[in-house]
């Protein structure tokens, strides 16, 4: 049994009640926002938008306060082991409400650009949100797995939300068939998973597993193949919804058709709460399944696709056109760098891990935020063309593009190198010659991303403005988004200066990871 | 202002305002500027013009103290600063200069005012964003000079690329952007394999640091010297190491994870002494097989940046394309990183890699195929630019040759050639640049007799052709004569094609200075151009008299050269100036041991 999840009480009481309390306000204001969106005459539609971040600010408050509460950062279990919090949970519950708080931000504008303003659009980025929450606090099967299925449909919908256009339409139904089909080979993973262990705890699945590792229960056969065959499937929903390769044929398609701010949040919050699910059920319930005796464990199953993941995704988008796309391709490249710190296992890849996440939420809601910005009356904005002499027309918004794309590319005294900087040394560290060839593959990788990205700068700064009249018009960008972008530029800086107080909650999460890991498997302990 | 102890002997040159050290002001004091220029109208070219060439004449200004304080007695590092950066990995924000990073720091102070002087009537367009992009580079470049914490040095070197990308891509000629990506994919693609070996090397020098702890500190020694407060800099660099590599040892045996535990240590000098470290034996701690890779590592992304043969193809697009300011900034200093890097990282950190005769050959041979080879296609090239771009092929190539000699002669001569090429090279680009504002060409066959035009500007030219070729009494042949020297004594093989350079150099640069100025007027558009204006003799004569008083009296320059040159022999070659004074002397004190000749 696990010392943290014993000695439960009978009934969830106030405090369980308590530590959900984000979530539940989140689920009260989305309802209302709903309400208020059929309550709410046409052209005020707005004012859902205003209320839904209202939502999230709660929220955070509610959340903060579970800091104070839990200042060891060591789990909490609520609901009979349901859920349980610990650093981990809370670090990245605060990203994905920051993520869903920019992502509102920057669509106020352009959904009133294509008069589709509602309230169902900020409610089902809500829901989303509700669903990534509760995916990081989840620790039990069944609560990961109808989490996880909210967060993804709330974002099926979200990316068809443009109904009288084609191409919303198709993206949503291709992500919606390979997105459930995904479910499904992972939910049957997950089923084979609780056949063999006979828990649906990811505590309990952990220490059992860890025993079958070990040589324990081999009177009734080797349970291991039956596990991997398990793991393998669970892996292969996983990876397809951080859309690594090859299981990534959807990202493009689908960030392209999706309206530009559903590009931006789902670049962000559904792919870290995909992360967050990786992790959990990766390194927490199959950990005991990194490395082991004559069976490919998954860790070297993970390298390999973090190599195909980050090279593919690099290689494809070097010919891209289309921003969307193109970002998407980046976006693939990115899974790539981050499986790394998890296939590294070590403390230096975790904090990377996490690192990573952070910054690359702003640093892609950022460079969304300013193609938002590009799209205008008449001028739709996604190509890369559409950047052209953008310093001369709106300098300011250059600068911020340049800050988020050398970012992206992980050039020095942005924060995007010093979490690349922490993921490829966690290679190194981890002290395996193998990694050291994976991680010579990933530097070559970031040239090959610095060339694409580079393409953003000399658009923007080194060609001249093409004339088109629509083009002439000013930038728009609301007073609240450009608050939120310039505020993510400058933490994209100051933390690529001085990343040590980033450092410090990435810190969190690794700890949180290794001290699981450590109680869950037994390994260290016994 | 605290103005401590210069006088004493042992005790390096400390200079502080309030908080702030004269290296850091010296750094960021050009930064500061670009941001003051952020707040300009853009329309005021004048005044931002000026500001921009007066604010570079300050920072040169407040740069000079580093030599005047300078003290002598002292070996080592000067002007140190330190304070904590990163703990989370032990990167640390450490400055100090020794002798050769101060004259290079002082190369690029320098030329900062004339690069901004020589663009006031070459840039014509978006000229706030050029001189702000000069200022940033100028603090990125004195910043890679004065790191004294690798990670610092790598930001630094990494950073710099993109201001330099803009540089060229947005002021450059015809092919700019080709030029300009090409230039940045190049270095980039070394300095992140240099990043893979950074690594390795960091988390290798904790594991031997916890282990071989007194021999590490024996080569502690080596590398301060007398210098006592850099010893406590490298001392807590290598106690770093020693308790991060314990803290791994323990944990990867079982233990537990200390959260207190650094994990390694970035301090330049400490990263040095432990490499350099050997056991009682003799036998390197760091085996020779893991420091092959380790220097092929740094090696690749250092030769990109001086750039060596078969690497330099970058060179020639960016230079010519690159504005003048550029182009004088790269030949000037930015290849100069290259040879430093050798000197800083290379050499005393892998020394046993770097003096093994496989990799030296290998080094050498590169060094002599870019002189040869880069002298040759200069003589074919019809574009000025072209020409003297592919001279500093060859100038280079001498310089790696004389570095991979590994005697005292080698590294100085490779010292003093790299301040001499900075200050010939930039100038060569000026003036070429000078000629371009008036005619708009810089195709050979379009001049002739510019001499009859333009008789200051031609004796200029003569004087910095004849500083390249190495002309006794200027700049050029100190160091060529010194190094070469040092090759001589080290092989003579390479030291007969190393001399082919100065041959086949005298070649290419007489030839063009006879091509473009001599003979009669042949394009009447030639005829009437106008000689020097008051601008172009300000900026042209601080570079033709540093040619020439450092020609004269090169002596300052050798001394500072040599105080780095002595530490790296002796970290390389623990028995090289024991045996010599030997060897010399026949003196009847018992022999040297050859640890008590490392910790001389």
């Amino acid at each position: 049994m696990l010392p943290l999840l014993v000695e439960l009480p009978p009934l969830p009481t106030l405090r369980d009640t308590a530590l959900i309390m984000p979530e539940i306000i989140l689920t009260l204001f989305a309802c209302a926002t709903l309400v208020l969106d059929v309550a709410l005459p046409r052209g005020k539609k707005r004012v859902t938008a205003y209320f839904s971040l209202i939502g999230l600010a709660f929220a955070g408050v509610a959340l903060a306060q579970q800091v104070a509460m839990t200042a060891s950062l060591l789990p909490i279990s609520a609901f009979y082991g349901m859920l349980f919090i610990d650093g981990l949970s809370i670090v990245f519950r605060f990203v994905f409400l920051v993520a869903a708080a920019f992502s509102i931000l920057y669509s106020i504008q352009y959904l009133e650009f294509e008069r589709e303003q509602r309230g169902e659009y900020y409610a089902l980025i809500l829901f989303s949100t509700l669903g990534m929450m509760f995916v990081a606090t989840s620790g039990d099967l069944i609560a990961l797995f109808i989490s996880f299925e909210l967060m993804s449909l709330s974002v099926y919908v979200l990316v068809g939300y443009f109904k009288r256009d084609g191409r919303s339409n198709e993206a949503a139904m291709k992500y919606f068939l390979t997105g459930i089909f995904s479910s499904a080979l992972m939910l049957y993973g997950l089923s084979l998973v609780y056949g063999v262990t006979g828990h649906t705890n990811l505590g309990l699945i952990s220490e059992t597993i860890a025993d079958y590792v070990q040589g324990g229960a081999a009177e009734t056969g080797d349970p291991r193949l039956l596990l991997l065959a398990a793991l393998v499937l669970v892996a292969a929903g996983l990876l397809f919804k951080i859309a690594a390769v090859p299981f990534h044929m959807w990202a493009p398609d689908a960030y392209e058709g999706a309206p530009t701010t559903v590009t931006a949040f789902m670049s962000v919050g559904p792919k870290a709460g995909a992360y967050v699910l990786l992790a959990r059920v990766l390194l927490f319930a199959l950990a005991p399944m990194r490395e082991m005796e004559n069976l490919p464990g998954w860790a070297a199953m993970l390298a390999v696709v973090a190599v195909l993941t980050m090279t593919v995704g690099n290689l494809a988008a070097v010919t891209q056109d289309n921003v969307k796309r193109l970002l998407a391709y980046s976006s693939i490249a990115h899974a790539g760098y981050i499986l790394l710190g998890i296939v590294s296992g070590t403390d230096m890849g975790y904090q990377g891990v996490a690192f990573h996440i952070m910054t690359y939420t702003l640093m892609n809601t950022g460079v969304f935020a300013i193609i938002i910005a590009l799209h205008r009356q008449g001028v739709i904005g996604e190509k890369l063309d559409d950047l052209n002499g953008l310093f001369s027309k709106a300098p300011g918004a250059a600068v911020l593009m340049l800050i988020f794309i050398l970012g992206l590319a992980g050039i020095p005294s942005t924060a995007g190198f010093v979490g690349k900087f922490l993921l490829f040394g966690s290679l190194i560290d981890s002290g395996n010659p193998w990694l050291v060839y994976v991680a010579v593959i990933a530097v070559l990788n970031a040239v090959v991303a610095f060339y694409y990205y580079a393409r953003f700068a000399r658009a923007m700064f080194l060609n001249p403005p093409s004339e088109s009249a629509a083009d002439a018009a000013p930038l728009l960008l609301m007073p609240g988004a450009q608050a939120a972008l310039t505020a993510s530029a400058v933490a994209v800086l100051f933390f690529g200066i001085y990343p040590q107080p980033l450092i410090n909650v990435a810190d969190i999460v690794a700890q949180s990871i290794t001290t699981i890991y450590a109680q869950s498997s037994g390994i260290a302990l016994r | 202002m605290i103005l401590s102890n210069i006088f004493l002997a042992s005790e390096p040159a400390r200079l502080f305002i309030g908080p702030i050290g004269i290296l850091s002001l010296v750094i960021w004091l050009p930064l500061v500027g670009a941001l003051i220029l952020l707040f300009f109208d853009k329309r005021g070219v004048d005044l931002i013009k000026r500001f921009a060439t007066l604010w570079m004449a300050v920072c040169f200004l407040v740069s000079l103290p580093l030599v005047l304080l300078w003290n002598y007695d002292a070996s080592g590092l000067q002007y140190m600063e330190t304070a904590d950066w990163i703990p989370a990995i032990g990167a640390k924000y450490q400055l100090g200069v020794d002798g050769l990073a101060l004259t290079l720091v002082m190369l690029t102070t320098f030329l900062g005012p004339i690069v901004a002087l020589c663009s006031w009537n070459y840039i014509e367009k978006r000229q706030k964003e050029y001189y702000a992009l000069l200022l940033i580079m100028q603090s990125f470049m004195i910043g890679v000079f004065s790191a004294a914490d690798l990670f610092l040095f790598y930001v630094f070197f990494e950073v710099m690329l993109v201001p330099m990308y803009l540089l060229i891509g947005i002021w450059g000629g015809e092919r700019r952007l080709y030029s300009a990506i090409k230039f940045f994919v190049y270095t980039l693609v070394g300095s992140l394999l240099m990043l893979v070996a950074v690594f390795k090397f960091y988390f290798t020098a904790a594991e031997t640091a916890a282990k071989r702890p007194t021999e590490v500190r024996a080569a502690v020694e080596v590398v301060v010297g007398n210098n006592a407060p850099m010893r406590g800099m490298v001392l807590e660099g290598v106690e770093t190491a020693r308790r991060a590599g314990v803290a791994r040892a323990a944990q990867s045996g079982g233990g537990s994870y200390d959260g207190a535990a650094p994990l390694g240590t970035f301090n330049i000098y400490a990263l040095q002494a432990i490499g350099s470290a050997r056991d009682g034996q003799g036998q390197p701690l760091v085996p020779l097989s893991l420091q092959l890779w380790l220097f092929a590592g740094f090696a690749l992304a250092l030769a990109i940046k001086v750039p060596m043969v078969p690497f330099h193809t970058w060179l020639p697009d960016a230079h010519v394309e690159a504005p003048t300011a550029g182009s004088a900034i790269l030949a000037g200093i930015l290849l100069k990183i290259g040879t430093y890097g050798f000197i800083r990282f290379n050499f005393p950190m892998f020394p046993d890699a770097a003096m093994d005769s496989t990799v030296a050959s290998v080094m050498a041979t590169l060094a002599i195929l870019g002189i040869v080879y880069g002298s040759m296609v200069a003589l074919a090239q019809k574009d000025m630019k072209k020409t003297i771009a592919y001279s500093s092929v060859a100038h280079m190539g001498t310089t790696m040759l004389s570095l991979f000699a590994f005697n005292p002669n080698g590294i100085n001569g490779a010292g003093l050639q790299m301040l001499s090429h900075g200050v010939t090279s930039a100038a060569l680009f000026i003036m070429i640049g000078s000629l371009y504002e008036r005619r708009h060409t810089r195709l050979i066959a379009e001049y002739g007799g510019v001499v009859n035009a333009m008789p200051a500007f031609s004796a200029m030219f003569m004087i910095a052709t004849m500083a390249s070729v190495g002309l006794p009494l200027l700049n050029g042949f100190v160091g060529e004569f010194v190094g070469l020297r040092g090759v001589f004594e080290a092989n003579i093989v390479w030291a007969f094609w190393g001399t082919t350079g100065i041959i086949l150099g005298a070649a290419y640069m007489l030839w063009l200075y006879e091509r473009v100025f001599l003979g009669p007027v042949k394009n009447p558009k030639n005829a009437d151009l106008p000689d020097l204006s008051a601008r172009e003799w300000a900026y042209l004569t601080p570079l033709v008299a540093a040619m020439i008083v450092f020609g004269v009296y090169p002596k300052p320059l050798v001394t500072f050269v040599n105080g780095t040159t002595e530490t790296v022999v002796r970290q390389m070659r623990p028995n090289y100036f024991g045996d010599k004074s030997r060897a010399g002397e026949e003196k009847a004190a018992a022999p040297v041991a050859p640890d008590a000749a490392a910790r001389r």
